[in-house]
């Protein structure tokens, strides 16, 4: 029960974008489709287990003085990880989110959590805890980019749900991101206290 | 001529935090002060030229001759995390009013997402080395720009009557979205 509360609690009370705001450079530059979103959103959960999986194996071996940059190099070694198997296997959605990949290295998210969590759990628990907010961010990413997409192109994953001429290509630009992130994480706020 | 269209592209055209998303962590986390906005941008002009100069040695001298390019990612973090340590180990026993002023936020910027960025981007480029120290010293002016006009911008929604649910943070990223609205103006130019 507790592991099930430990996995949930990235969804909506403890998700990484809509309620602690990290990670937004991602959240922003990749969600101009849902799929997009989606794929950075399960790259980075591969990082974020895993990394998790690594440092709370190794966390009684290294001194707590050189720990953050022990915890970065476990993370960009996945990262690199990450990079080769899409750049192999999926080029496209490699080509489409570009630059963003590498950078999961800086994301807040992973070494927040491998700090946080990891350095001082279990590894079945901390497993579980990359898992919940990994898939967590990946959701609101995913969220992200299907509103994105529909406002600016009519149309969910490229199925297409009105024509394409009615929607409005601010949506799938820059300044989209921005205000399509602002409304959302307002209803958010809206839900969260009308249940507290 | 060149130089001028990298100059004018990445502050304006193609700004780093509202057209390409890059660094937007500390344009939300610190933009609440004019002040504050400007020791930041002062701090990542300074590591971001730094940066570009040693990872684009490090691609072309070690990386590239060795063909280990794959290391690429986790040597260009390593290095820059070593390098704002350094710096701020440098300034604070040469200039320690410079400390106090960029002091704060020199940790914060390992993880600013905008120095590793621009460290891969001169790399894809394919920019030489003046280019790639052009390329950054815009990209970090571009960063301070957008910041200071943003936390201008902030402090005064802070004292308009905003709906409940969309103060902080939410009515924040609306204005930044109306901000690269007006940014978005400039495409074209070159």
């Amino acid at each position: 029960m507790n592991q099930w509360k430990n996995f949930t609690k990235g969804f909506l009370k403890e998700n990484p974008v809509f309620v602690l705001l990290l990670g937004m450079c991602p959240t922003l530059g990749t969600t101009g489709t849902a799929i997009n979103g989606l794929g950075m959103g399960l790259a980075t959960t591969f990082v974020l287990i895993m990394s998790n999986l690594v440092v709370s194996l190794i966390k009684n071996l290294i001194p707590d003085k050189v720990r953050i940059p022990a915890f970065i190099v476990v993370i960009a070694t996945f990262v690199t990880i990450v990079e080769m198997v899409m750049q192999a296997y999926i080029p496209s959605l490699y080509e489409s989110l570009g630059l963003f990949i590498p950078l999961i290295v800086v994301n807040c998210i992973v070494l927040g959590r491998a700090e946080a969590f990891a350095s001082k759990n279990k590894v079945l628990s901390s497993v579980i805890d990359g898992a919940g907010i990994g898939l967590g961010f990946a959701f609101a990413l995913t969220i992200l980019g299907s509103v994105r997409e529909l406002l600016g192109s009519g149309k969910i994953f490229n199925f297409t749900v009105y024509p394409e001429n009615y929607g409005m290509l601010v949506f799938i630009l820059a300044p989209g991101a921005f205000i399509a992130l602002g409304y959302i994480i307002a209803l958010i706020n809206r839900l969260n206290k009308k249940n507290a | 001529m060149e130089y001028i269209i990298i100059i004018i592209s990445a502050i304006l055209v193609n700004n780093i935090v509202l057209n390409q998303f890059l660094g937007v962590c500390p344009f939300l986390g610190v933009s609440k002060k004019i002040e504050t906005a400007v020791g930041m941008t002062g701090a990542v002009t300074f590591v971001m030229v730094l940066a570009t100069i040693v990872t684009f040695l490090i691609q072309h001298y070690i990386l590239i001759p060795l063909e280990i390019t794959y290391l690429q990612t986790i040597s260009f973090i390593l290095v820059i995390a070593a390098l704002v340590q350094l710096v701020e180990i440098i300034l604070k026993k040469v200039s320690p009013s410079l400390y106090q002023a960029l002091g704060v936020f020199l940790p914060l910027i390992t993880t600013n997402c905008a120095i590793l960025g621009v460290a891969i981007l001169v790399i894809q480029k394919e920019f030489n080395l003046m280019e790639g120290v052009v390329y950054a010293i815009s990209n970090a002016i571009g960063f301070g720009l957008a910041l200071i006009i943003f936390a201008g911008l902030r402090e005064h929604t802070d004292l308009q009557n905003v709906p409940k649910g969309l103060k902080g943070v939410p009515i924040a990223l609306i204005t930044a979205g109306i901000l690269a609205m007006a940014f978005m103006g400039f495409s074209g130019i070159v």
